[in-house]
């Protein structure tokens, strides 16, 4: 199952299956405690019998809390949304007449967070108010046509003739803007965000130009396909394993035989890296560009590059394996859609990796936890043990049980037989005999062909994670970071959150190419004006401010324990990673202990929460943060915890709390 | 902290005087002081004076002022306590009963008058005295990007700066952005050294990080110290020690507390010694549940059985303005010591005492197992 696959139509059960599988057996079996341990685990038992009852059942809570809070949401809204409902509800009259009931433009409205577009097509397609129709002469109102004419745009926006009605609200959300809690984070009914609308006079022309993109945004689905259509699918691939795996020198060595790295500045790299005493490491230096990586012949952050299969356009990431930047690693992993695990076949190196403690064990339940459901593992250094058949099967055994238990299907696991250093089987058929004696399967390049692209959800709001800032060549500044929801042009404005400032998009590109639109699933760089540099910083979200992500500082979220040393306690200080984002925060409260396997409580406040266990529990941030229930966005509803440099828990984000001074 | 003065009677009525010589003893002093208690010292005062004129002035006066405390504040970054109360003693500047701030410095002689001198009040005045108690280290802790350079005294763990820069990561071609950004972020961490590291006093300074970070920037610093002939920092080199931590956030400091290395550098310090005993309880409450609780009322429960080994009790209890609440915590300890049971009593401004604040600022190990204490709700510690 692919990352973003049934989106649109989204079918719970096939969706949590394999999801809850991490979550349901996690890796109990195998993580060896004492006898004396093991007395005061909780829960043993509900590892044999995992179903995906848990999540699904939470999940299915969220949708019907979220539906029940429409009634009644009026009275609880703060002033400024309440201004602006009524200067929405004075449009839409003006556009449709009064004969829908007031009762029923609020809810409608709030449904649609007051995009008034929204709501009237909605009415209009409504049999229930069939006797309300446009007014004659507007037969060509934006709402019904898909290129729309600016002329008429007012009919449907706050345009000039409005902004009067408006201003008074507006002023007052500039200015809490400035701090970091709007009044609609007050207000406890705003459970989503409202859209944001900063419309200096000035600026208004902008806005209605805004709004013709807008516009075209409802066909997003029909201008993908023309974007899209012709080229070959955009795959990003993560590169993980154990330090010194030799991810970096398959990568390397894969990039040179496709062509993309030149034979002078391969040359280049292997006289400087003989010079440096570090020749083994010479195709590593292809995507380990720093002075300092290069020196230690240890990759330190998530490299870069781009090749092509015969149907894939393919972005990797090689990512490091170094337990202390794991950090980094998780931030790669959150932008790609499947992974490719690289393990060293040396004997006795396979075996560290895959120890506890080893990273070939984090890599890949860090991974699966993070949505990625496909991949691909690479015996790697085959070479030194002479191309054994035996020490591979060996090696695809111990790891088919293992990632069985973390969650992955067996049909989306590959294994296949390589060496970075020499290159066998990267691009073409072995020429080794020792090797070709027992292998007749696909070469590594094949492998990464066959992985299915996912499907985006590019129909959704739009969001964009933050994962690099810096100076572009031009004026402004880029942002880089993966479009994990909706799409983006150029023009396009967009609100920064949490800080909730609003910017403008000058200029998109995809690898360097400069575009007019970007999709999910796209990593891009966006060169925005408007803001100042200081005021963003990694892990920040962009957001569509007509329907931003919800910005706070505590939260609710669905847990489950990986293995810990110490007991989880109420005011345990970890770290959070959130997409790019890694913050430190405190378990703040246990509200209850689950059973895995069906989610219900089994203890509420529990005392501590131990190895293996499952918990909904609330978190503190130390400042605000953007993010998103899991049942809205799952690629911003989900958590990692880590603690002292290990991983301990993964969650999925149930609940934002909203501060209520 | 110097003790000019000790008159406490047998039912613990009396006054301490003090004179606060380090920034530790205004923490002490802070902890010290409770609302309702007498706080003498001199002051400046505002005095409006009317000549024979009738045209009035005013000027500003030095007085000796008591008053009763009404509210306490701790400025850590000045290093002041600011006490607000009323005038309790007939001033010829002052009336009885106006408002003032009396604003208690360093090497400012003041006097305490409480009504209740109890064990852990006498017991804050003899360490606040006790001057082998002084070790001072710095730790910097950082990460790519981030760092924190903090002072670590007996009882205070001092942010002192804290450096957030944004990095730009390395980019296929471009790696120059993201190396100018490491050096400029190195050298903003040094800078910050050298302003709040004061090497007469510190006897050594931890650079924590993970990965390479501590070896890239000691390298950097004292590169760039030998090419501009900093002496000071060249001096104290061997000062210098490198140290693992998972990251460079405040909370990884209990790691590098915990580093054998440095428990050997620093001897046994009250900051080390709460993280071990915090450590502790967290490895007993994983191995053996029904002998570690927290939250007062099981750990009530757990004293009055006379269980308790080790109570863990954070300062921050002893601050509350609620007497009868403080006078319980109070007869705990003495309960407990009673008993046979260490007491350690956490500084909240410690990594672990903050800890233990969140985590309801009390917590116990004990000697036998109670598993019956398990099975009641400890619904006072959740709210
Ligand atoms: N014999 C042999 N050595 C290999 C092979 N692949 C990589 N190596 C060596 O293994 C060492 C580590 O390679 P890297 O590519 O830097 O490993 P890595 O997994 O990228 O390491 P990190 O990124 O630091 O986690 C280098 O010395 C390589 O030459 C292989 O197939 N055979
Ligand atoms: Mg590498």
């Amino acid at each position: 199952m692919s990352r973003h696959r049934n989106v649109r139509s989204m079918n719970y059960s096939d969706e949590y299956d394999g999801y809850d599988d991490v979550y349901g057996h996690s890796v109990e079996d195998d993580y060896c405690m004492s006898p004396s341990e093991a007395a005061f685990m909780y829960d043993r038992e509900g590892k044999s019998k995992q179903k995906m009852g848990a999540f699904f059942q939470t999940v299915t809570d969220i949708a019907e809390e979220n539906e029940g809070e429409l009634e009644s949401k009026e009275n609880s809204l703060s002033e400024v949304d309440r201004a602006r409902l009524e200067s929405c509800i004075e449009q839409i009259k003006q556009t449709i007449g009064s004969s829908v009931p007031r009762q029923d433009l609020v809810n409608i409205l709030l449904m649609y967070n007051f995009n008034i577009e929204k709501s009237i097509n909605f009415i209009l397609d409504n049999p229930q108010y069939k006797d309300v129709k446009l007014p004659e002469k507007k037969d060509k109102v934006p709402v019904l046509s898909k290129d729309s004419e600016v002329s008429s745009v007012k009919v449907v926006t706050p345009g000039p003739k409005t902004t009067n009605v408006t201003k008074g609200f507006d002023l007052a959300q500039k200015e809490a803007n400035r701090l970091n809690v709007t009044p609609r984070s007050q207000s406890p009914a705003s459970g989503r965000g409202t859209p944001i609308n900063i419309q200096p006079s000035s600026e208004q022309n902008d806005d209605v130009k805004n709004f013709k993109q807008k516009d075209n945004k409802t066909d997003v689905v029909t201008q993908y396909k023309k974007e899209r259509g012709g080229s070959k699918e955009h795959l990003y691939m993560v590169v993980i394993g154990h330090v010194d795996a030799g991810k970096s020198t398959l990568m390397g060595h894969l990039l040179c035989s496709l062509g993309q790295v030149n034979q002078k500045t391969m040359h280049k790299y292997e006289q400087e890296s003989r010079k440096l005493g570090k020749q083994s490491f010479m195709y590593a230096w292809v995507l380990d560009e720093t002075g300092e990586e290069r020196n230690r012949g240890i990759t330190m952050d998530v490299g870069k590059s781009q090749f092509e299969t015969d149907t894939k356009l393919v972005t990797l990431l090689d990512a490091p394996g170094h337990k202390d930047f794991i950090p980094n690693m998780i931030s790669g992993a959150g932008q790609a859609d499947v992974a490719l695990l690289v393990v060293d076949a040396t004997r006795g190196e396979f075996e560290t990796g895959f120890d506890y403690g080893g990273q070939t064990r984090e890599h890949a339940l860090l991974v699966r936890s993070l949505g990625v459901s496909q991949l691909a593992v690479a015996i790697n250094k085959l070479d030194t043990v002479s191309w054994s058949q035996e020490r591979f099967n060996e090696i695809t055994q111990k790891l088919k049980v293992f990632l069985k238990q973390a969650g992955f299907k067996e049909n989306d696991v590959a294994f296949v037989p390589c060496s970075g250093l020499t290159g066998q089987n990267l691009v073409e058929k072995p020429t080794e005999n020792e090797l070709l004696t027992w292998y007749n399967g696909p070469c590594l390049i094949n492998v990464i062909d066959n992985f299915r692209s996912p499907d985006r959800p590019i129909s959704k709001p739009f969001r964009h994670s933050i994962n690099d800032i810096f100076k572009g060549t031009g004026s402004g500044f880029c942002v880089s970071g993966r479009i994990e929801t909706g799409s983006l042009s150029t023009g396009d404005r967009v609100l920064v959150c949490p800080s909730k400032e609003l910017a403008t998009v000058k200029a998109l590109a995809i690898e360097e190419v400069s575009q007019q639109i970007a999709f999910a699933g796209d990593q891009v760089s966006v060169t925005l004006s408007g803001i100042e540099m200081q005021n963003v910083s990694i892990g920040y979200i962009l957001c569509d401010p007509q329907n931003p992500v919800q910005v706070a500082s505590k939260f609710q979220a669905r847990i489950v324990v990986f293995n810990v040393t110490v007991p989880i306690t109420k005011g345990f200080p970890v770290v959070i990673h959130h997409q790019s984002l890694v913050e430190p925060a405190v378990i703040s409260k246990l509200i209850s202990q689950l059973n895995k396997s069906t989610g219900e409580v089994i203890k509420k406040h529990p005392r501590c929460l131990g190895n293996n266990s499952s918990a909904m529990v609330e978190i503190q941030v130390s400042r605000p943060i953007a993010l998103e229930v899991y049942s809205d966005c799952k690629e911003l509803g989900r958590i990692m915890i880590r603690v002292g440099g290990v991983t301990i828990a993964a969650g999925l984000i149930t609940k934002v709390i909203l501060s209520t001074n | 902290m110097k003790l000019l003065y000790k008159n406490v009677d047998k039912e613990g009525e009396g006054t301490v005087g003090l004179i606060a010589e380090e920034p530790e003893d205004m923490w002490h002093a802070y902890n010290l002081i409770s609302e309702g208690d007498s706080v003498r010292s001199t002051t400046i005062r505002k005095v409006q004076s009317e000549s024979a004129t009738g045209s009035s002035t005013s000027n500003r006066v030095r007085t000796t002022l008591t008053i009763c405390v009404e509210s306490i504040d701790f400025d850590t970054q000045a290093c002041v306590l600011r006490l607000k109360g009323r005038n309790v003693e007939e001033n010829q500047y002052v009336k009885m009963g106006a408002y003032h701030t009396l604003d208690l410095e360093l090497n400012r002689k003041f006097s305490l008058k409480k009504q209740e001198w109890d064990s852990i009040a006498l017991e804050r005045v003899d360490m606040a005295c006790d001057p082998t108690q002084n070790a001072d280290v710095a730790a910097v802790i950082m990460q790519e990007g981030l760092a924190h350079v903090c002072l670590i005294t007996a009882s205070m763990t001092l942010i002192r700066a804290k450096i957030d820069v944004n990095i730009p990561r390395k980019r296929k071609g471009f790696v120059q952005q993201h190396e100018k950004g490491l050096t400029k972020f190195y050298d903003n961490v040094m800078q910050a050294i050298l302003r709040h590291v004061n090497f007469d006093i510190v006897k050594c300074v931890l650079i924590a990080s993970p990965g390479f970070v501590r070896d890239q920037f000691y390298e950097y610093m004292f590169q760039t110290a030998i090419k501009t002939d900093n002496k000071l920092l060249l001096e104290n080199k061997s000062k210098f020690m490198l140290v693992h931590s998972s990251s460079g956030f405040k909370h990884s400091l209990k790691e590098v507390l915990q580093d054998s290395a440095v428990i050997n550098k620093m001897s046994d310090t009250k900051a080390a010694g709460e993280v071990k005993a915090l450590e502790n309880f967290y490895t007993m409450l994983q191995c053996e549940p029904a002998k570690a609780f927290y939250g007062k009322k099981h750990v009530e429960k757990a004293c009055e059985a006379q269980a308790i080994e080790t109570l863990l009790i954070s300062d921050n209890l002893f601050r509350c303005s609620d007497v009868a609440l403080r006078k319980e915590y109070v007869k705990l300890v003495d309960m407990a010591r009673e008993a046979g049971g260490e007491v350690k009593i956490f500084s909240s401004m410690h990594i672990s005492g903050e800890q233990l604040d969140q985590l309801t600022g009390i917590a116990a190990i004990l000697r036998f197992p109670m598993p019956e204490l398990d099975e009641e709700d400890e619904s006072d510690t959740e709210n």
